[in-house]
């Protein structure tokens, strides 16, 4: 067991997925030598060599469309997308090709390939350096789409999305990279994916998030306990698809009102889903119209702005309040 | 510090060895079997004549929108016949001919052109990937295969088929600059057959060949004449060697012609003349190649009416599969079900349990493919 920041566990993950199975390679721009920008594939150019850890030239395409490529011959590749906001000038290769691959087929053929990217802000970062769009991949059937929220379930949902037999889109929220540390177990540990996590049980309101907004969601939860007395039960949703909808709707009918936290603008967003999802499965059990709290349906703002824009702790206070109060 | 060339001045190889008058350059004239010839010339005409009745197919309603090959047969046998069954072929969607002589049968094409996913399951030993549609996007996984290839180091060489509109693609020279840079087993077989449906090729590039795109990226390119079996092949065979043998990519430029539409939801009329075409089927495929065969005293009796016999009986075959089973939608999109798509083929089955079978109905009109305006026949 050792204190690790998510960058850690990552690698961690990595590396002991790559010692165990010859098939997983990685690839993207600057993972090798360089390590990633991040650091996150750190010494596994030097434990592993330049043909399994790949430093691709600059090509977003080509690194999701070579890494479909070697999936359909049988490895199991890792790409990393250095920023998601890049991630645009490969989507059609991950909507046209990873997701259909297996329909397309008839199952002759499969991508088990795992994209990763770093997402959202709080980095005083550049325009396409600070967005959330998880919304896009979330959407695409065939496609599973994974958003951890710490070191040690990071690490864990990686090997799980490694061992996937679909394809994986894997976001990192670069916020929460050197965020916090946890205790990460040595041996590999996995997590299922499609299962969300009940992290703070409570009868009084559903708070959903994921990633870097469930510290800001389990922040107000503690406040509402300690100022209102009200106790949130907080869901940590870390697989959007395919969504755990029944742990979402059991919380719901058990507290009756819901509040969902996410980065990305509001608009056809996660939140819209998980909101019905709800309706559908709680109607009878809500007291409350669910509430979104989100960034808003602008482009980038820049960083200045942006603290404005994502959610904190005082905006999900005031909406879990009126839902409250209603 | 000064002004000097870094490199020598490129040149470009074109090798046309069996002209459209039937003349041979004997010296260049590659070394295949009598039997080979007779085969070679079997798989052309195999092609060309399922391509007819393809189109005749599409005009009764009994397949959808395909994409026809007449006029570009030698370019894809003669490339395709250099591989070995273990290598791997990647096509685009006009691919007929190499595809046929790649192991698909025929009623499994008409089944995936009759929009049944079905015909495009590759079987479970075909190194094949199925028809890929949006242009270009799926030369990187052929160079991804390549990769993997090497990676293993199993002996495998990656043909990758694409057209002269896909050399406008991003992704085409991602693949080709990857293929490149990782010096991997894969041969590139561009078809340009001058015409991306109304585009025509100098307003597709400025370039004076195809085949010169290589050179940007450190590979050779040849430009062959691509209704010219014997040229192709002789290119092919020689690019897929140099692959098999560790020497990297090559870029194969076949000049042909698309003699019938872009799709069957196309009017050619519209965008090229009458004289150009007339003028391209003086140099048809097989024509060339039939006279030369005909020297030899290889051209069989009788081979279009055995070709037509296995055609039909292929028809037959196609026109008796099952119904297509709605339900069955579900059954590939993950490789265990999540419970939202459970739920969903459950509402379905439900739905068609209370709507008794379906409407058959007259069959639809095919729809126009990438952007095409619809045709008055197309409405018809």
């Amino acid at each position: 067991m050792a204190k690790l920041n998510m960058v850690k566990a990552l690698n961690l993950a990595l590396l002991q997925e790559m010692e165990r199975d010859e098939d997983i390679v990685v690839i993207g721009e600057d993972v090798g030598v360089d390590g990633g920008v991040f650091r996150v594939t750190e010494d596994l150019h030097r434990k592993f060599g330049g043909k399994r850890v790949i430093d691709s030239p600059l090509a977003e395409a080509a690194i999701v469309g070579t890494s479909i490529g070697m999936a359909l011959y049988g490895l199991k590749p890792v790409c990393e997308i250095q920023f998601s906001g890049f991630s645009f000038q490969g989507f059609h290769q991950i909507e046209n090709h990873a997701a259909r691959y297996r329909m397309r087929s008839q199952g002759r053929f499969h991508c088990q390939m795992v994209v990763r990217m770093p997402y959202g802000g709080g980095v005083r970062a550049l325009e396409h350096h600070s967005e959330s769009e998880e919304q896009f991949y979330a959407h695409i059937p065939g496609l599973k789409m994974v958003i951890p929220s710490g070191p040690r379930n990071a690490r864990a949902l990686l090997v799980s999305a490694i061992r996937d037999p679909d394809p994986v889109v894997f976001f990192e929220a670069k916020g929460l990279y050197h965020a916090a540390r946890e205790d990460v177990p040595d041996e590999i540990e996995t997590l299922p994916i499609g299962r969300a996590h009940v992290v703070r049980e409570g009868a009084d309101l559903t708070v959903i998030s994921y990633g870097a907004m469930l510290r800001v969601a389990r922040e107000a939860a503690e406040t509402l306990a300690a100022e209102n007395g009200v106790e949130c039960e907080v869901i940590d949703v870390l697989t959007l698809s395919p969504l755990d909808r029944e742990t979402l709707v059991a919380s719901v009918r058990k507290t009756g009102r819901a509040v969902i936290v996410h980065e990305a603008p509001r608009s056809f967003g996660p939140g819209a889903e998980i909101a019905t999802s709800i309706m559908e499965g709680a109607f009878l059990s809500l007291e409350a119209p669910i509430r979104r709290v989100t960034a808003g349906d602008v482009p980038f703002v820049g960083f200045a702005r942006e603290r404005a824009n994502v959610p904190d702790v005082a905006r999900v206070l005031a909406a879990a309040r009126d839902t409250l109060a209603y | 510090m000064p002004r000097k060339v870094l490199e020598p001045r490129f040149s470009v190889e074109y090798l046309s060895i069996l002209d459209s008058d039937g003349n041979l350059d004997a010296a260049l004239e590659p070394e295949i079997s009598p039997e080979q010839l007779q085969t070679l010339y079997r798989a052309m005409l195999l092609g060309r004549r399922l391509d007819e009745r393809m189109v005749r197919l599409q005009r009764q309603g009994r397949v959808g929108t395909f994409a026809p090959i007449k006029g570009q047969e030698a370019s894809q046998m003669g490339s395709v016949f250099s591989l070995r069954r273990t290598d791997w072929m990647v096509p685009s969607f006009r691919e007929t001919a190499a595809m046929l002589w790649r192991g698909w049968p025929i009623e499994k094409l008409l089944l995936f052109f009759a929009g049944h996913l079905e015909g495009g399951q590759p079987a479970p030993d075909q190194r094949d990937l199925p028809i890929t549609i949006p242009v270009a996007t799926q030369l990187p996984h052929a160079v991804g295969l390549a990769y993997a290839a090497q990676y293993r180091g199993d002996d495998v060489v990656v043909m990758a088929f694409f057209g002269d509109g896909a050399t406008s693609e991003g992704d085409f020279h991602e693949a080709l600059n990857f293929a490149g840079v990782w010096h991997v087993p894969i041969v590139f077989v561009c078809q340009n057959n001058q015409w991306a449906i109304s585009v025509p090729i100098k307003k597709q590039t400025h370039s004076r060949t195809l085949a010169q795109k290589a050179l940007a990226y450190g590979l050779p390119g040849i430009q062959v004449d691509g209704n010219d079996v014997l040229a192709v092949y002789a290119a092919s065979r020689d690019a897929v060697e140099q692959a098999r043998a560790g020497d990297g990519p090559t870029l194969i430029e076949c000049v042909t012609y698309r003699l019938g539409v872009h799709t069957t939801a196309d009017d050619p009329t519209k965008y090229r003349s009458e004289e150009e075409v007339q003028e391209w089927e003086r140099k048809d495929p097989l024509t060339r190649f039939a006279a030369y065969l005909q020297k030899k005293n290889l051209l069989p009796e009788g081979l279009e009416q055995e070709v037509d016999a296995e055609i039909a009986a292929a028809v037959t075959r196609f026109e008796a599969a099952a119904a297509a089973d709605p339900l069955r939608m579900f059954d590939h999109v993950y490789a265990e079900p999540p419970p939202h798509l459970v739920a969903q083929r459950e509402e379905m089955r439900e739905r068609l349990r209370s709507d008794n079978a379906p409407p058959e109905g007259e069959p639809h009109p095919s729809p126009p493919m990438r952007g095409q305006r619809s045709t008055s026949r197309w409405r018809n």
